[in-house]
């Protein structure tokens, strides 16, 4: 008899989804599926809207993730009209994207991740959360959270109108400039933060290096997954959100592929499972090799911890120290284990608040020219960015006016979503054996998706939450035999 | 927790950008989480369906909801919460007129599928699979909500008590309605609590505007430099200013580029496009018919400036792509 446990709902990033885990005759786990409930179809309806009208209109993909989605487009409308944008107009991106990379990494490392470091995996849930961590950390970390982030979204909002619905972002440049006096907030805001991280990477080092628990559950098989990983390199193979190559390494951290963005058709393919309306990405060349990892598998994952396995380092000084104590900890690179995503995103965190630094302090910043208007549509463009979550591709074509004919997208959490079936699974193995469900399987199950970041890292969780989480236990004919809530 | 109003946050067919506006309130938050019993926000909370299905029937003092309606899980929620509330504010643009994903009502759903699922330059499908309601896969049974031929702003599923739109709405705004619903200071069922002036009344630019704006050419937006302080259509850049109802807090406009109607309507007009055409058909400075043919030709994506986030509340509701493009 199969029995099924359904959570749901348990995510927000692409519309909603759930999970629903079967059991063996024996009682031990036989399938995961995570299941993407929604779709909104904004790869048809886009087609006849102006071209320069789509980083206003993307956003509206996802409010948690939507700057990415924002420069993701204004890029491939700089590709599209065959123009760079003026220096200053990509400081001016950059200054939005990592304003972005900060308070998005913040609030799901302090409202999701540290909880079940710091206060424990088996805590209350009733304490396991921002509210229990405040107390036992200090209200001076959680005003300073939120206070970073609320900063954060001032320069967002400065630049591109509204924080959950970024606007801006014109082929070859931005909309509007940077003051001198702006500049002076935004330094302020940059150096608070870069030190802000500093603490945080302590607090979260303390914890995990210096308690042995913590380390073996980093290091648990329950938590580890053997997949390919992609991100986004620098000429000199540095991790980068904004622009570069794609690099793709093996499970063994051997290079398996580096690509221009613009082939990324060559490399990513989309296989469709009719129990899930979103597509399972995989490597193209590879196959679809189903639900599997190790050896055969033609999964990879994005987000923090694939960047920092696919990259040589970080960009910046501070971030690179962090990068190498990474590694050393969690023995050599590629890293498997999920948990140490993340620690990765903290890193990335503090590599985007120093880039905030740099951009705060170049004099282009407040430069005039934030415009190219040499404009040349050749009726193709392509943009790539890192989304906080992972690699994001906007494919567009037009016709000769400029007006929409294509589009294509690849988003990030489509290219974890196989991987997440798969972690699932081996985190619910180790808490369900002989239908016996233990206790604390909801925990773990949770913080086997939750190193993904499905966008439960908003701040409305944060204030005051626990992942919503209910598992039903139900046999083959859809009887509800047991239920696990949250209290 | 006796005695407090009971209120419920809940994100239907959205992108959680409202959600995240609602945390945008920042310390004020805190304030609303202590004034008032949150029996739901899935976000935030244990999600309590059951717990909802349970209560008495107008238990909920209010259901603030968000998103639009897609699929047959929207709808269950939405009509659930109508159930059990006193109160319904839609809130954002997707639940007061179908945002952006509204735009979907001009194609089928078929034609999604197809795309999505066949025809995207990434699809690997040699199975030909599409998602399906029901499935049975290794012996399991699968089941996803149905996916429905057209996108509903809320009032087409349910009654709806008052409106905040916005992509997301502002925070002044937000907490105004908390307040007002708080203090038991509401308007008549039906209002917009918004302001009742159109985005021109309010936007800093219109004290540059010419008493006679007079136009013999549309710009796109990333056609010219568009000059920071001078009115948009002054330029000859559409700015749906003339028909967007204010209190956005002009941040587009702020940013240098034109309003595209995420507000909505202003007070007492049902269709945003149609009270726009007449704002810009008296601008236009042509005598001749080809010269103002010439012009309006310009506005290329007539739905897609006119309707961006209303099409499922529009006049054009739901049309067919083929339709039209038959027109």
């Amino acid at each position: 008899m199969t029995k099924k446990l359904t959570i749901n709902p348990i995510t927000r990033l692409e519309g909603h989804g759930k999970i629903e885990i079967f059991l063996d005759d024996n009682g031990g786990v036989k399938d995961a599926y995570f299941q993407v409930v929604e779709l909104r179809g904004f790869e048809r309806f886009c087609l006849g809207r102006p071209a320069e009208e789509m980083p206003r209109i993307v956003p509206n993909i996802c409010g948690v993730c939507p700057s990415p989605h924002n420069l993701a487009s204004t890029k491939a409308l700089d590709d599209l009209y065959s123009v760079e944008p003026t220096p200053t107009a990509k400081l001016i991106r950059q200054l939005h994207f990592n304003a972005f990379y900060v308070e998005d990494h913040f609030i799901h490392f302090f409202f999701l991740s540290a909880p079940d470091f710091v206060l424990g995996p088996d805590a209350d849930p009733a304490d396991r959360n921002i509210v229990g961590l405040i107390k036992k950390v200090g209200p001076d970390v959680g005003g300073k959270v939120i206070d970073i982030r609320k900063r954060c979204r001032e320069i967002i909002k400065l630049i591109a109108s509204k924080p959950a619905h970024p606007e801006g972002g014109l082929p070859g440049g931005v909309s509007r400039g940077i003051t001198s006096e702006e500049r002076e907030w935004i330094k302020e805001t940059a150096d608070d933060t870069v030190q802000f991280t500093q603490v945080a990477l302590g607090l979260f080092k303390d914890l995990v290096l210096g308690n042995k628990k913590y380390l073996d559950m980093v290091m648990n098989e329950a938590y580890k997954l053997q997949t390919y990983y992609m991100g986004l390199v620098d000429e000199n193979r540095k991790v980068n959100f904004y622009e570069g190559k794609i690099r793709v390494v093996d499970p063994k951290g051997k290079e398996y592929v580096t690509f221009d963005p613009r082939k990324y058709a060559d490399h990513m393919g989309e296989w469709v499972e009719p129990w899930t309306y979103v597509r399972l990405t995989h490597l193209r060349k590879l196959g679809w090799n189903g639900l599997i990892e190790g050896e055969g598998t033609s999964l990879y994952r994005v987000g923090p911890l694939a960047r920092l396995n696919v990259a040589d380092g970080m960009a910046t000084p501070l971030a690179q120290k962090e990068y190498e104590q990474m590694f050393d900890a969690l023995g050599g690179k590629p890293s498997h284990h999920t948990l140490a995503f993340h620690w990765a995103r903290l890193i990335e965190t503090l590599q985007a608040a120093e880039d905030m630094q740099r951009i705060a302090n170049d004099p282009m910043l407040t430069g005039k020219d934030i415009r190219n208007m040499n404009l040349k549509l050749k009726k193709v463009g392509i943009g790539c960015v890192e989304a906080a979550r992972g690699t994001l591709i906007h494919h567009y074509e037009t016709d000769g006016q400029g007006l929409i004919t294509k589009v294509n997208l690849i988003v990030a959490t489509q290219q974890n979503a196989a991987p997440i079936c798969l972690s699932v699974k081996k985190a619910a193995s180790e808490y369900i054996k002989n239908g016996e469900v233990k206790e604390g399987m909801l925990n773990r199950v949770e913080m086997a998706f939750r190193p993904y970041d499905p966008c439960l890292a908003c701040a409305t969780h944060a204030l005051l939450g626990e992942t919503p989480l209910e598992v039903i236990i139900r046999d083959s004919t859809g009887k509800t035999v047991r239920t696990l809530k949250r209290p | 927790m006796a005695g407090k109003s009971k209120v419920a946050i809940c994100w239907l067919g959205g992108c959680g950008g409202c959600d995240e506006a609602v945390v945008d309130i920042n310390e004020v938050i805190l304030r609303v989480v202590e004034a008032f019993d949150i029996v739901l926000w899935p976000v935030a909370f244990d999600f309590k369906y059951d717990h909802i299905e349970r209560m008495d029937d107008g238990a909920i003092t209010l259901s603030v909801i968000n998103g639009n309606v897609r699929n047959a899980d929207q709808e269950e929620m939405a009509k659930l919460l109508r159930r059990k509330s006193q109160l319904v504010l839609a809130f954002g643009a997707c639940a007061c007129f179908g945002g952006t994903p509204g735009l979907a009502n001009l194609r089928t759903k078929k034609d999604i599928f197809d795309w999505v699922y066949r025809d995207a330059p990434t699809v690997v499908n040699p199975e030909k699979n599409y998602p399906k309601t029901k499935v049975s896969s290794n012996g399991a049974v699968l089941t996803l909500p149905e996916f429905y031929e057209q996108v509903y702003p809320l009032n087409q599923i349910i009654d709806v008590d008052y409106y905040l739109p916005g992509c997301p709405p502002p925070p002044d705004l937000i907490v105004n309605a908390f307040m007002a619903v708080l203090e038991g200071k509401l308007p008549p069922k039906g209002s917009t609590l918004a302001p009742h002036k159109a985005l021109c009344d309010t936007c800093e630019r219109n004290k540059t505007k010419p008493s006679r704006i007079a136009i013999r050419d549309i710009k796109r937006i990333h056609e010219v430099e568009a000059q920071s302080n001078t009115c948009f259509l002054a330029q000859g850049i559409l700015c749906m200013g003339p028909a967007t109802r204010t209190g956005c807090g002009e941040t587009c406009i702020n940013i240098n580029i034109p309003c595209r109607g995420c507000f909505g309507p202003v007070e007492g007009v049902k269709d945003a496009g149609a009270k726009y055409i007449s704002a810009l058909a008296s601008i236009i400075d042509a005598e001749e018919e080809k010269d103002v043919k010439r012009i309006l030709d310009k506005v290329n994506d007539e739905v897609g400036y006119l309707y961006r986030f209303s099409v499922p509340a529009s006049i054009l509701r739901k049309r067919r792509v083929s339709e039209v493009e038959e027109q």
